[in-house]
This record gives structure tokens, C-alpha cells and sequence, in this order.
């Protein structure tokens, strides 16, 4: 074991940590003033919800010994087992307790990011039934298929640095899909429904460009040259794809604070599969890339006039399936020898085998979000009555206001 | 006029954000130093305008403006609205806001329990 490893991934794993309350930063900038409180509350309780819940048996279920190549067996339940020493499968650098406690964020900020789908009408008890389940019939096994010894897609060949599919297109599709089993916002598409705070949205995404140098850095799972590589490149894809929305913002009238903050986040998303496994200019393409097909999804999801309220799908589903395919092109050895070749380098098979985990991602959590949400909705119902909503769900779900007295 | 009578007007002055100090400033000039502000959002004739949202724009129906709120003697009033409507009419633009006029029935100032244009 290498003191510089355990030391890496510790402070990956907590800068990782700050994303997940920023992630509610980020959304709750975006809502009405009295669902700002509500909106934060979202992921901050996905945070210590499934933190619990991976202890408990989330982390056997994703990466315990396999079972037929589609679970993990719940031999490591209540971390029974898992220790001090190495798992020489996952990461032999550092303590097998070390890669639980990273794996374990990423864990808690997949749910968190599916919650801007329904802001401002969810039922804050739908929604930790919603994470509990998603987390364990939807997160736990995709991350065993991909990452886990002997998962299938992993046995497949399929590439995916730090859970660009995974985390983004996971997360983005169960937002289109369950945005479309929940009711629209009151007035939605006839009243204006601004922004609260956009400087809270600015914090949020700036701790999230932070904590991403963890979460993209630390997939390394050691302090090495793959990890420079993740870092620069996520620096590069996020900046080139801020620059890129800000133009798209200024062609159309002017540069906003709040597109350029999207931006960001659309290119960070697109380089997360990627990152450890492509050169600079590749990143800034994928970045470039990465905002011209978000922005448009935001049109589009618009015109379809879907309820996605913080366009989930467009910013994590779509620039992570864009990140996704980029891999299969952009891909090289000369990088990563751990790695594949990419379209570019004259691989067919690393692309195809890309698109089809795509695939794969896409109908899981398509078709296993709408099954959730569907019962939830039957058996409790997943948003508020109309009158809540009109006061707002700090007051009317937490009993709680963003900014108390005159 | 005997200063316990209850001849004054209330003016209330819908201007824009970037007039307040301008105004203040006249008014005080002229002798009128109390005045009541209250950030207010409303709008006019010509409706809201469009702010940038991630891809596109959305429409605010409601722009940030300032109500200023004097009572003064009655004689006094004309004299205050002209001086608002001289300051804030340079401002060739829609939405250089609206003034009311009212009458008040009674003032009571609250430190010394004087009433009426005594108290103002």
C-alpha cells in the first residue's frame, strides 16, 4: 500500500462529498423563493440517507462477490469484511475501507441529481422512498454491471472512467422519466417561475467544478499520472464548454450568469467517462460538444413542454451519453494504457461496445423509474396537493422559511 | 389655516430604482427631508420585459421599482410633485413610473402625541 494513494483518495472522496449539498446550491438557486429551503433539503437528506443505505448492504449489492455477473452477493452487508487490507480487485494502492468510502459518494449524489426533475411539488416522503429504492434496484446494480469484477458490461469491454453512464445517464434519463409520471408545476409554461437566487446557483456549481477534480481525479484510485490526466482534462472540457454556452447565451440576447454556470456542468459531465482516458484537445471538443447538444435539449424539452424543471435530462443524460460515445472515439492507449482505443485510433468495437452501454443505460433507468414512480404515486403519491404548492413546500413540507421574520 | 385642521395630501410616487437618490436629494433641497421608501415591483403600459434563463428567456411580468411616500401640508403639495415629475421626466423611456395624490384625515406623530400639521 502507498501512503500517497490512501491520502489521494481520502481527500477525492471528500472533496466528492461537498458536491452532493452542492448540487442542492446549484438547484435551489434555480426555484421560487419559497421552495429554496425544500430544494437543498433534497439532497442533502440523499446524502445521509444513502450513506446509511450503502453501509448497510448498497455497497455489497454494487460490488460484492458477483452473483451471474448481475448483483453483489450481500457478503459485505454492514461492511462485514471490508477492511484495512486491499481489495486487490478494485484497488490494490489503498485499503478496501478507503474504496467503500469513495465508492459511497458517488453512491449519494446519483439520486441527489435526479431531483431536479420535480422541485417545487415533490412530497418529501415520495422522494426518500423514491432514492431508497432507485438507489437499490437501479443505481447498485448498474454500478455492479460496469465496475464490479465480472460485471457484464465490464466483461464486455465497456469503458467508463468515473461514471459518466453510471452517475449522468443514469440519473438524466430517471429525470425525464419520472418527470413524466409526476404532475406538471401549477401555471407551469404560463406563469413565470423565476429564478430565487442565482449567486446560490453560481456557489453550487463552482463547489461542484471543485469537488469534481475528486470525483474525476480520484477514479484513478491512486495518486498517479492517470489521475493528472483526469484532472486536466476535466478542467479543460468544463472551461471550453462554459466559453461554448456563454456564446450560445450572447448569440441569443445576452451572456447570462446562469448559462455559463450550466455550461460548466454539461462539460464536466461529458469528460466524466472519458477523462482518464483522452488527451487536451480531445477534452475540449468533448466540452465544445458537450454545451451545443445540452443547450438544445433544453429548447427541445421546452417545445415538448415536459416538466423536467432543471432540465436533469438535458445537462447529465444527454452530455453523458455524448461523453459516453466520445470515449469510444477519443479513446487512447497512448494515454491510458489500462484503457482502449478509440474510433479515432481505428477501433470499431471499443465505440460500439460505448453506444450499447449507452443503450443499456438508457432502458434500465427508463423503464426501472417509471416503474418506481408509478407506485409511489399509486400507493402515496409523489406530489403535493395544489394548495401546498401555492405556499410553498418549506413551509408546507419542512415548516421551515428560507428567511424568517419581517 | 389653524395647523390642527386636517387639510394635507398624501403623495405616492412610483418611480424608477435609479431616480430615488435624485429625487431625495431635491426634495431635500427644497425642505421636504421625510419621505417614506418601499421597494415595490409593478408594472405599467407597457408590461414586463424578458430575462435570461439557461437556453432562452423567460418573462417577468413585474419590474423592480420604489414607492416614495410624502405627506405634506396641502399648500406644499403641488410644489412635491412638480419636483418628482421634474427629476424623473428626463427619462424618455416607458416606465418612468406614476404619481397619487390623496387626502389624509389625520397624522399623529407618535413621540409627542402631536396630530394633525403639527405633526408633520
Amino acid at each position: 500500500m502507498n501512503a500517497g494513494d490512501i491520502a489521494w483518495v481520502l481527500v477525492a472522496s471528500s472533496l466528492i462529498m461537498l458536491m452532493t449539498p452542492a448540487v442542492g446550491l446549484f438547484y435551489g438557486g434555480m426555484v421560487r423563493r419559497k421552495n429554496v429551503l425544500s430544494t437543498i433539503m433534497l439532497s442533502f437528506s440523499v446524502l445521509v440517507l444513502i450513506t446509511v443505505q450503502w453501509v448497510l448492504f448498497g455497497y455489497s449489492l454494487a460490488f460484492g462477490p458477483d452473483l451471474g455477473h448481475m448483483i453483489g452477493k450481500l457478503d459485505w452487508a454492514g461492511l462485514y469484511g471490508v477492511g484495512l487490507a486491499a481489495e486487490k480487485n478494485y484497488a490494490a494502492g489503498i485499503p478496501h475501507l478507503a474504496f467503500m468510502l469513495f465508492q459511497m459518494k458517488f453512491a449519494v449524489i446519483t439520486p441527489a441529481l435526479i431531483s431536479g426533475a420535480f422541485v417545487e411539488r415533490i412530497r418529501f416522503s415520495s422522494f426518500l422512498i423514491f432514492c431508497f429504492l432507485w438507489s437499490t434496484f437501479v443505481y447498485d446494480p448498474m454500478a455492479h454491471w460496469m465496475w464490479a469484477t465480472n460485471g457484464w458490461l465490464h466483461n464486455l469491454g465497456a469503458l467508463d472512467f468515473a461514471g459518466g453512464t453510471v452517475i449522468h445517464v443514469m440519473s438524466g434519463v430517471a429525470a425525464l422519466a419520472i418527470a413524466l409520471v409526476i404532475r406538471k408545476r401549477k401555471g407551469f409554461g404560463q406563469i413565470p417561475m423565476e429564478p430565487s437566487n442565482v449567486l446560490l446557483t453560481l456557489i453550487g456549481v463552482v463547489l461542484l467544478w471543485f469537488g469534481w477534480f475528486g470525483f474525476n481525479g480520484g477514479s484513478a484510485l491512486a495518486a498517479n499520472g492517470t489521475a493528472v490526466y483526469a484532472i486536466v482534462t476535466t478542467n479543460i472540457a468544463a472551461a471550453a464548454a462554459a466559453l461554448t454556452w456563454m456564446f450560445l447565451s450572447w448569440r441569443h440576447s445576452r451572456p447570462s450568469v446562469i448559462g455559463v454556470a450550466t455550461g460548466a456542468v454539461a462539460g464536466l459531465v461529458a469528460i466524466t467517462p472519458a477523462c482518464g482516458y483522452v488527451d487536451a484537445p480531445a477534452a475540449m471538443i468533448i466540452g465544445i460538444v458537450a454545451s451545443l447538444v445540452s443547450y438544445n435539449c433544453i429548447k427541445l424539452r421546452n417545445r415538448l413542454n415536459i416538466d423536467e424543471s432543471l432540465d436533469v435530462w438535458a445537462c447529465h443524460g444527454m452530455a453523458g451519453t455524448w461523453g459516453a460515445i466520445a470515449t469510444g472515439i477519443f479513446a487512447s492507449k497512448a494515454v491510458n494504457p489500462a484503457g482502449a482505443d478509440g474510433l479515432l485510433y481505428g477501433n470499431v468495437h471499443l465505440f460500439m461496445v460505448q453506444v450499447a452501454s449507452v443503450l443499456v443505460a438508457w432502458i434500465f433507468s427508463f423503464v426501472m423509474t417509471i416503474l418506481i414512480a408509478k407506485a409511489i404515486d399509486v400507493c402515496h403519491g409523489l406530489s403535493v396537493g395544489h394548495s401546498e404548492e401555492e405556499v410553498g413546500l418549506d413551509i408546507a413540507q419542512h415548516g421551515e422559511e428560507l428567511y424568517a421574520g419581517l | 389655516m389653524p395647523d390642527s385642521d386636517g387639510s394635507m395630501k398624501k403623495i405616492e410616487a412610483v418611480i424608477k430604482e435609479g431616480y430615488v437618490d435624485a429625487v431625495r436629494e431635491a426634495l431635500d433641497h427644497a425642505g421636504f427631508s421625510s419621505m417614506t421608501a418601499y421597494p415595490v415591483r409593478g408594472r405599467g403600459a407597457s408590461g414586463g420585459i424578458e430575462l435570461e434563463w439557461r437556453a432562452g428567456t423567460y418573462k417577468v411580468d413585474f419590474l423592480h421599482k420604489v414607492m416614495l411616500m410624502i405627506v405634506v401640508k396641502e399648500e406644499h403639495y403641488r410644489q412635491v410633485v412638480d419636483i418628482i415629475v421634474n427629476v424623473c421626466k428626463d427619462d424618455p423611456t416607458a416606465g418612468a413610473g406614476k404619481i397619487f395624490v390623496s387626502t389624509v384625515d389625520e397624522v399623529i406623530r407618535i413621540r409627542t402625541g402631536e396630530s394633525n400639521r403639527e405633526a408633520l
